[in-house]
């Protein structure tokens, strides 16, 4: 049984279709690429799995489970963590405490009052940042970070609730050449390390084919094309309506 | 039938005054933001300024006109100057500071108002034709009550051509949908909040204008007209104009036949209906939800534990404030255990507004239930200080929590209305119902009894449960429940994709805030022996407005330091002088000008300056 | 911060020496006063005048007991709550002999509780509940002006005159409407079995809709309307009760609409032939008022208001009670004042014992327009001591004073 199972998820707005019957599979220790122009309904999709927005029609399996009708808190209890387009992080927290606060939900300490949040999970939020190669801002505003350090952020927060699945909505946005390689690579070993399985969607081809095992090409909401990234490159239909584009 | 339908007229007509006073307020607040409390007293500046005009004009139609007109030009002249002078210097304020700008500025005009045209009701001679009544349905219909039905309509048209036919109108329109992007193309932000203000005032003159042929201009109109015109302005969804009309159709109608089938409940229904629309639908009938690049993203100031030196200059006014009773006066003591009190209920205030990012209009709802749960506790129960105390507790909470469940899906100004619509609700029923609070009169004769009997010791208990809830209140904002509550304000998606839940968090926050201002109404029930509607009326909630937002909604010592500086100023400044509003209203003005970010906040600021905040 | 240091001092010298006795001599009878300046200027900013005036007569006339009078005056902001706490400062920092003044009910009952508290006295000049002497009445509190029962019952000596047997009443929505109303059907019912009640209207204060209101009472056909509303709402009230001709071949009788302060605003749309209390100031030709009234004008270029003569005799009544009782010590000014006899520019009154009330009344007439203005006619002085119910019931509605 694979680890995520997408079965004919349907999302419209106003009458206009933004993901239309879309199945797709996701197994652990996978890191799967989803790809297609803007408004090709990469991020409804994203807030679909995550909870954000509920499916006008459809499935999606986690482990053979339906979470399409669940709430986010849900959904990211059951394993399913997230990072955003736009990253959503707490602004008037420290980076650490924005790494804390997610542990602290992890570890289900939220309606705990012996001690100050700020106490709580210092190490081991830190050991996550050192991961993201942010341990030396831990003590910084993150209203002051910059925009590639504040998806690193995300990425610890994400982390901090030790998922099996990992929804990443374009991660490397605004990050330098070097640093995108970095990020990328920090993923990669995550699903190699932990068994993670990545779903995340990119602008950067050469970060697309150089790191995902799978690809799936989305357009208006149709799943156009799936494959290995060499398939995928190939194939005509998206040659034409995406590709060409690029 | 006929009855029924002359009814009809008679809520078209009241619907229409209604629409005038509330269209400004909401063309306002489309575009700047702005919620502006003084909207009330251009209203009743309108009839004042109508009254001098027209009283020294012929009495003739044309004339009458032109003196309306007059009016309203003048107001519109005030606004810009209310404009330009005062707000112009706090749009980047955080959000609601510039309420607090504009109570000062309600506080100045209704004592300028006092001393210009002096204390009594003035009223517009009617001439003849002001008094007409036309035969509709075999009885008399005054003729200006159809001009008025006329009137609502037409002005919601010619703002409508206004706002669609011509470049400034469209201008208006964008800001309105998204403000940054106008000040990208280039247009003066500066020049086009002023005219809307001038518009906004303007119509808020016409409307106090053309109610001088019905009512007397007075010096209670202020209030009473900027409560309507809030609750028209929310019912109808904030900067939607169609909106306003049909909600003030739906009040006009609702309290005409309110009066014939519920004669005494007409207070209640007009904020039940509001209640009602909100949890229908939160943006109100005709507004749009704001889309997600319209929410700013407050990038809020992190709120980091207090610096060493600020622990030991609050441990140094704690006991102060401890042995106080040795050498103050009892006088000083009362006014001490007053400010101890509103640090309780500001703080109260501040885990909603603050870490809740929840504004609260109608936090004296939870105050008043407070005092009276606590009276009724010792006039029927004949519970001990103790006890009643609990009861104060609980009976808020457990309102707050059944309340807060149902209404924190809301948002910003929706929010704070449908607090205000319950705390006027609450505040009917203590005014109103005479059997079991005893009405205006209050409940009298609840002085501590025992050991409480001596002043000191009184104070001794309020300094501690006050300060104790306070502590209270701030070590749950630095546990893990006030952060997750401050991570859904910064970031409702990211919370819920961490697992957090906004919903039973927001409600907690409620329930506790709604707890902890009980606490305060209980103990000051006490202080006073006494407790009367007042203390969960508007102006005490104004109250506690005004101490959080003095005192800065972005650090924890905010609220403590609103509440001394507030309840100081104004028990100082009421006892000095007989013109304390003008003195308190410009004192809160000079205030939000030097402290955008509260008192708190500016002096955070000087402290960290040259430092990362 | 002249307050503080002020109550530094007094903190320290009350501790040091507690035992210091001040001579009393030509030491000022010192009067706190409370009363709601900036919620309610209209009637308190004439009070003012009046109690001013008295004080400078009194005090000319060689004051009190030898000793002058001295009012210290504060605003309670229209909250009770204030009213309390500057009770307190009164009391404690301003070492005041006595309390007096209030407007709103709520301030007068609130600072009564306060000095039955503190046993000091407090001399209630307008509020009026019926509470402040019967249910919530007590020993250190006296009243000067006719309560709400008081009024009714003048009013419904006249009401039972009329032939009107189908009444409505229109009263605002809160403790001293509620009474108003109640009194008034209960004593009308009692004198005229044969009167019946069909609607009443229940305006909420300060918001009255008022041709709503008024077609709500046309539909039920009255052939008399009682009154409560004041203010703003009356002026509201009259103006659509005269357009849609409300008040046409029907009576109408009003509370406290003969007051200046009411009765001015209505202008030359005051309805005629309501049967009202009030005050017709330049009527009244006993001399008491005609000096009152010339004395008034002189000093403040402007005619007295019901206010003024309330503030005014207050200060009379003040003086009467304390140069009765002896002294200005409290116990026996609660003793004292019981029977203090008064002049008033309206005659002459007095402190029952029985429950502390006033006998102090007012004048019921007829409204009439002259010159484009409302005044009263065919108007009569009412003396408060006979619209009072009997002993006996006085004592039962009093049971907290003993």
């Amino acid at each position: 049984m694979s680890l995520l199972e997408v079965r004919n998820l349907r999302k419209s707005f106003g009458g206009v279709s933004a993901v239309a019957d879309l199945s797709f599979e996701l197994n652990s220790g996978e890191m799967l690429a989803l790809i297609g122009p803007n408004g090709a309904g990469k991020s409804t999709c994203f807030d679909l799995l995550s909870g954000q927005l509920r499916a006008d029609a459809g499935r999606v399996l986690l482990e053979g489970r339906d979470i399409a009708t669940l709430p986010p808190q849900s959904i990211w209890q059951l394993g399913v963590a997230r990072t955003f387009q736009v990253p959503a992080i707490f602004s008037s927290m420290t980076v650490r405490e924005n790494v804390q606060m997610a542990l602290i939900s992890r570890h289900r300490a939220v309606w705990r009052f012996s001690r100050p949040a700020s106490a709580l999970f210092r190490g081991e939020a830190d050991t996550l940042l050192a991961e993201v190669e942010m341990a030396r801002q831990a003590e910084r505003a993150v209203g002051v970070l910059a925009y590639g350090d504040l998806k690193r952020v995300e990425l610890a927060i994400a982390l901090a609730g030790s998922p099996r699945l990992l929804l990443m909505d374009e991660p490397t946005a605004g990050m330098a050449a070097d640093a995108r390689g970095a990020l990328i690579g920090l993923a990669r070993r995550l699903v190699r390390e932990r068994g993670l399985a990545v779903l995340f969607t990119e602008h950067d081809m050469e970060v697309v084919f150089g790191a995902a095992d799978r690809v799936l090409v989305l357009d208006r909401g149709a799943l156009i094309a799936a494959g290995d990234p060499a398939a995928v490159r190939e194939n005509q239909r998206v040659r034409d309506i995406y590709l060409g584009v690029e | 039938m006929d009855f029924l339908a002359v009814q009809f007229l008679t809520g078209l007509a009241s619907a229409s005054s209604l629409f005038l006073v509330a269209a400004g307020l909401t063309v306002i607040f489309g575009v700047t933001r702005v919620v502006n409390f003084a909207h009330g007293s251009l209203f009743m500046l309108g009839a004042y300024i109508g009254w001098s005009i027209l009283t020294r004009l012929p009495r003739e139609p044309g004339w009458f006109a032109l003196g309306v007109l007059g009016a309203a030009g003048a107001t519109a002249l005030l606004g810009v100057m209310l404009e330009a002078i005062v707000l112009r210097r706090v749009y980047r304020a955080p959000e609601l500071f510039q309420l607090l700008a504009t109570f000062g500025v309600v506080l100045m005009v209704q004592d300028a108002t006092l001393a210009v045209w002096g204390p009594n009701d003035l009223s517009l001679a009617r001439p003849a034709w002001l008094r007409a009544s036309v035969a509709i349905a075999g009885q008399r219909f005054p003729a200006y009550d159809l001009f008025l039905i006329g009137i609502g309509p037409l002005v919601l048209l010619a703002l409508w051509l206004l706002l669609h036919r011509t470049r400034w109108g469209v201008l208006v329109r964008a800001a309105t949908q998204d403000r940054e992007m106008t000040a990208a193309l280039g247009v003066d932000q500066r020049l086009l909040f002023s005219a809307v203000f001038a518009l906004g005032a303007g119509l808020a003159g016409f409307g106090g204008a053309l109610s001088l042929p019905d009512q007397s201009a007075n010096l209670q109109m202020d209030l009473s007209a900027v409560v309507e015109a809030f609750v028209i302005v929310v019912i109808g969804g904030l900067g939607s104009l169609p909106g306003a009309y049909l909600a003030s159709l739906l009040i006009g109608l609702l309290q005409a036949f309110g009066i014939v089938f519920v004669p005494r409940a007409t207070l209640v229904l007009v904020f039940v209906a509001m209640a009602a629309v909100l949890l229908i639908r939160p943006n109100g009938l005709l507004g749009r939800p704001l889309a997600p690049g319209q929410i700013t993203q407050e990038i809020r100031p992190v709120i980091r534990a207090a610096p060493t030196t600020l622990k030991w200059l609050g441990l140094a006014c704690l006991v102060l404030a401890i042995v106080a009773p040795f050498f103050a006066g009892p006088f000083l003591l009362s006014v001490l255990t007053e400010c101890t009190i509103a640090i309780l209920f500001a703080a109260s205030l501040h885990v909603m507004m603050g870490p809740g990012g929840m504004p609260s209009f109608g936090h004296a709802a939870w105050f008043g239930l407070g005092a009276y749960a606590a009276a009724l506790a010792v006039e029927r129960g004949g519970a001990s200080t103790m006890v009643a105390l609990l009861a104060a507790v609980l009976v808020p909470g457990i309102f707050a929590i059944v309340f807060g469940w149902f209404v924190v899906r809301l948002a910003g100004v929706y929010l704070a209305m449908l607090t205000l619509a319950f705390a006027q609700v609450v505040w009917a029923i203590a005014f109103q119902w005479d059997a079991l609070t005893g009405g205006d009169n209050g409940i009298l004769g609840l002085w501590p009894g025992g050991w409480l009997r001596s002043a000191p010791a009184f104070y001794w208990l309020t300094l501690a449960i006050c300060v104790g809830g306070a502590l209270v209140l701030r070590r749950a904002m630095m546990a893990p429940f006030g952060y997750a509550l401050r991570a859904t304000r910064d970031s409702t998606r990211r919370a819920q994709a961490i697992g957090l839940d906004p919903r039973s968090l927001r409600a907690a926050a409620f329930a506790l805030a709604g707890a902890a201002a009980g606490l305060a109404g209980g103990v000051f029930a006490f202080a006073k022996g006494s407790v009367f509607p007042g203390y969960a009326g508007i102006g005490r909630s104004v109250d506690a407005l005004v101490m959080v937002l003095l005192g800065g909604v972005d650090t924890m010592a905010g609220p403590i330091v609103g509440a001394l500086a507030y309840t100081g100023l104004y028990d100082v400044l009421l006892l000095a002088t007989s013109q304390w509003r003008f003195i308190l209203g410009l004192a809160i003005i000079l205030l939000v000008m030097a402290f955008p970010e509260g008192i708190a906040g500016a002096t955070r600021r000087f402290w960290l300056r040259g430092r990362e905040a | 911060m002249n307050l503080t240091r002020r109550v530094l001092l007094t903190g320290t010298a009350a501790l040091a020496a507690p035992a210091i006795v001040r001579a009393q001599g030509t030491r000022p009878i010192r009067i706190g006063e409370i009363n709601s300046y900036t919620a309610i200027p209209s009637f308190t900013l004439p009070y003012r005048n009046g109690w001013k005036l008295a004080v400078e007569q009194v005090n000319a006339a060689g004051g009190v007991l030898g000793r002058p009078l001295e009012v210290i005056s504060r605003d309670d902001a229209g909250k009770p709550q204030d009213a309390v706490r500057l009770a307190g400062e009164l009391l404690d920092e301003q070492k005041v002999d006595l309390l007096a003044g209030g407007f709103l009910s709520n301030v007068g009952l609130a600072v009564s509780d306060f000095a039955l508290q503190r046993k000091k006295l407090f001399v209630a000049s307008e509020p009026l509940a019926d509470a402040l002497v019967w249910e919530k009445g007590n020993r250190y509190c006296y009243r000067l002006r006719p309560s709400t029962y008081m009024q009714a019952a003048m009013l419904v000596e006249e009401a039972a005159k009329l032939p009107a047997k189908k009444w409505v009443s229109v009263a605002p929505n809160y403790e001293y409407g509620q009474s108003a109303v109640k009194w008034f059907k209960q004593l009308l019912s009692a004198k005229r079995p044969d009167v019946r009640f069909v609607a009443e209207q229940w305006p909420a204060l300060g918001k009255i809709d008022a041709g709503a209101t008024v077609a709500a009472l046309a539909r039920a056909e009255p052939e008399a309307i009682l009154n409560i509303t004041f203010g703003p709402d009356l002026t509201n009230f009259v103006r659509q009760g005269n357009t849609r001709g409300l008040f046409e071949k029907r009576a109408v009788v009003s509370m406290l609409t003969g007051e200046p302060e009411y009765l001015e605003p209505l202008g030359d749309e005051t309805p005629e032939g309501w049967i009202v209390t009030g005050y017709p100031w330049a009527q009244v030709d006993t001399p008491a008022n005609q000096e009152f009234v010339s004395a008034y004008q002189e000093k403040f270029k402007t005619h007295p208001m019901m206010g003024s003569v309330v503030g005014f005799a207050m200060i009379r009544a003040i003086a009467a009670g304390v140069a009765k009782s002896g002294n200005t010590d409290t116990e026996h000014m609660a003793d004292g004042f019981a029977g203090a006899v008064f002049d008033t520019p309206f005659g002459r009154a007095a402190f029952r014992a029985i429950d502390h009330q006033s006998t102090l009344g007012t004048f019921i007439g007829k409204t009439v327009l002259k010159d484009g203005r409302g005044v009263m006619a065919d108007w009569h002085y009412d003396d408060g001591g006979k619209f009072l119910p009997p002993d006996a019931e006085v004592r039962k509605m009093r049971p907290a004073a003993g």
